[in-house]
């Protein structure tokens, strides 16, 4: 196990470290103590690597992840995994503004709620809420999943494209284009392989699937006041 | 006097309502859809033409022709990053996405762009294989959209460049229509063929100059500091947006004024929103000057930029470097006369054509069209853009020597006088034959 104490070391000394790591390195577990809510932690990671950090963070933790299995210990600041590619984040606490945004792909569980705009513009991330999520949720998704085991704020799902949202809770309002849709077999089958990887204790059957009617995906000016 | 023909005055086309106007209100009538188009501004505003180069006199000596030196090597991003980018010439290639561009396209700005010692940039929907291999210098563009970004490609990047906005639309987004959405382009942005695929206006992950700031450092921690970090600007309040992306970290600001091209705009906010390019640079530099940044964090501008009397201007007004777009595509053989037959048949002629979203481009620029793309050779295009590089490259060398001037950034405001009152209030330059400096000085 290796540790870093973000007290003694600087972001870029920890950064650097975690960067370095190859694919086949034999250093696999790390440590992040005293994180202090900074900003940009463990950005970059391009190795299967296993970090737990122990405590809060800022902004951007995790970002563009490759390969890396991050836990966090606490809460996270806005724009957690985003542009992920792949590996898999965990957040015991709640995050802010914009989880996931233009994730590729990969695991992000969030144990809290998150805030808005989370799952922005996701490009094949697969994300899990296990408490509620605000307003403006998976705008423009354009694949990938996003669960919910708890409610969504306003306009979920707004111009989105082919990104699926999975919602147990209530829904406060479905933004432009995103309509309720059929939960078929081999949707059921994502979902609960989602909430198997994600550790959610839930029912697939208790939730409701979210798409796009795929009215705005070519212009049409009857559909002007929609844009 | 009975049968004489009683004279008339001869028709009148009111001003207001022009031919073109009314074209357009018939358009409107009829389709019910603003119209879209590529290119910048097409209106005339005050440009660099309305400014002259002094030259030397009896105070000011001028260095020979082909004998004594004008050096015109850059260096970019000097305030931070490890690796600044080395540049034989100030004129370096604007970000055109692949996928309003043809791959062809891509490949021969990358030859050319290498050959004549500058450097290129990617542009909405990502890096391209090709792009990368045939470009010395590429800067990897960063926008709201963020189609395609991925931490492999900009690890390979010689620098970023977060695009706040573009000149030809300042607060606007994009949309690539979906003929224009090959298999590559879907699958490089994510995204079904056959779809409009829209450009968000703004990042997804940051609002204003605080988090631009954050977003600065995680990009800089992603990429050890090694590359320069460039953000893009539309002419807007460039004195207030140079001031926010200086304080925000930026190695370098690019600033695009309303001439700027585009690959897909409303007409409307092309030619309604924003600032001239000429008005954009002197509130930019004042910015840089004000933090004692000026030179140390580098300016490029862009926006209507063809000549090398034009780069020359920029220089002398205190760019350190400007970059084209639209100049490069004319230059690999866009609106080429030799197509006419083809725009008739498109309802337009050379040198109109602007249809750059529908994807029927003659010239096989921009287009994905497999047939149309192929009409354009990269290595004939590419040797043509070189040409055209250092063309301008001697161009602006010819008038900084006659400056006196051993390093082209060593032009500067003085040397310089406006030819129209417009000019001279937005350059802050005399206006000629005279000191006066609208807004600055007494008559
Ligand atoms: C075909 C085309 C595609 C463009 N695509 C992008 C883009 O993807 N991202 C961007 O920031 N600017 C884009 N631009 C704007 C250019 O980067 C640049 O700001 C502009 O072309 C400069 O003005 P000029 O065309 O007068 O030289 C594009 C311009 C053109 C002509």
């Amino acid at each position: 196990m290796e540790k870093i104490d973000l007290a003694t070391s600087s972001l870029r000394e920890l950064n650097e470290r975690l960067q370095q790591q190859s694919e086949v390195t034999n250093e696999k577990q790390w440590e992040v103590v005293n994180p202090k809510g900074a900003h940009a932690i463990a950005v970059g990671l391009n190795a299967p690597l296993e970090l737990l950090i122990k405590g809060s963070t800022g902004y951007y933790c995790a970002g563009m992840n490759q390969h890396a299995q991050i836990t966090v210990q606490g809460s996270v600041g806005p724009g957690v995994c985003e542009n992920m590619m792949s590996g898999s984040v965990f957040i015991e606490g709640d995050a802010s503004q914009y989880a996931g945004a233009t994730g590729h792909g990969g695991l992000l569980t969030i144990k809290g709620n998150a805030a808005s705009r989370c799952g922005i513009s996701m490009k094949g991330i697969n994300i899990v809420v296990h408490g509620n999520i605000g307003h403006m949720s998976a705008f423009m998704g354009q694949s990938g999943n996003l669960v919910v085991l708890g409610n969504a704020g306003d306009a979920l799902g707004d111009s989105l494209y082919e990104a699926r949202l999975f919602i147990r809770g209530k829904v406060s309002s479905l933004g432009a284009d995103c309509i309720e849709k059929e939960m078929r077999p081999e949707h059921r089958e994502i979902l609960q392989d989602l909430l198997t990887k994600s550790g959610a204790d839930a029912n697939v059957a208790d939730f409701k699937r979210y798409g796009s009617a795929r009215k705005l995906y070519n212009f049409d000016i009857d559909n002007a006041g929609d844009y | 006097m009975a049968n004489e023909k009683k004279p008339m005055t001869t028709p009148v086309k009111p001003w207001t309502f022009d031919d073109h106007t009314n074209s357009y209100i018939r358009r409107a009538a009829s389709t019910g859809i603003y119209d879209i188009r590529g290119g910048g501004a097409k209106r005339r505003v005050p440009h660099f033409d309305d400014l002259l180069f002094l030259g030397a006199s009896m105070s000011r000596y001028p260095l020979e022709g082909y004998r004594e030196k004008c050096e015109t090597k850059i260096k970019l991003g000097t305030r931070f990053a490890k690796n600044p980018i080395e540049l034989d010439i100030p004129i370096t290639i604007a970000g055109m996405s692949f996928g309003a561009l043809s791959g062809q396209a891509k490949e021969a700005i990358g030859r050319g762009a290498s050959a004549a010692g500058t450097s290129t940039t990617t542009g909405d929907g990502g890096m391209t294989p090709e792009e990368r291999g045939h470009s010395t210098k590429l800067v990897y563009q960063y926008l709201p959209s963020r189609y395609g970004m991925n931490p492999n490609d900009l690890r390979k990047a010689d620098a970023i460049e977060i695009v706040v906005g573009q000149g030809a639309k300042p607060g606007g987004g994009g949309m690539l229509l979906g003929q224009k959405i090959s298999d590559r382009v879907a699958e490089m942005r994510n995204l079904p063929k056959g779809i409009d695929q829209r450009s968000a206006c703004r990042h997804p992950d940051w609002t204003g100059p605080d988090d631009l700031e954050i977003k600065i450092l995680e990009l800089r921690e992603i990429t050890g500091w090694k590359i320069p970090i460039y953000v893009k600007i539309g002419g807007a309040r460039p004195y207030f947006d140079t001031t926010l992306a200086i304080k925000a970290g930026a190695d370098v600001v690019v600033l695009d004024g309303m001439q700027g091209g585009t690959a897909a705009t409303q007409d409307v906010f092309i030619e309604h929103v924003g600032q001239p390019t000429l008005a954009c640079i002197r509130p930019a530099v004042k910015a840089l000057q004000e933090l004692g940044m000026h030179r140390k964090v580098q300016l490029i501008l862009s926006g209507g930029i063809r000549t090398g009397a034009d780069v020359a201007k920029a220089l002398a007004l205190g760019a350190d470097a400007v970059s084209i777009g639209t100049a490069a595509l004319i230059a690999l053989g866009d609106n080429d006369p030799k197509w006419e037959k083809e725009y008739n048949k498109l309802g337009t002629t050379a040198g109109a054509y602007d249809d750059w979203h529908e994807g029927q481009d003659p010239a096989g620029i921009t287009t994905q069209d497999p047939e149309l793309s192929a009409r354009l050779d990269p290595e004939l295009a590419g040797r043509r853009l070189e040409n055209y590089l250092k063309v301008m490259t001697l161009e602006a060398q010819t008038i900084a020597r006659a400056c006196g001037k051993n390093h082209i950034l060593n032009l500067e405001p003085e040397d310089l006088c406006a030819l129209t009152i417009e000019a001279a209030a937005m350059a802050e330059i005399p206006l000629s034959g005279t000191n006066w400096i609208p807004g600055k000085t007494e008559i």
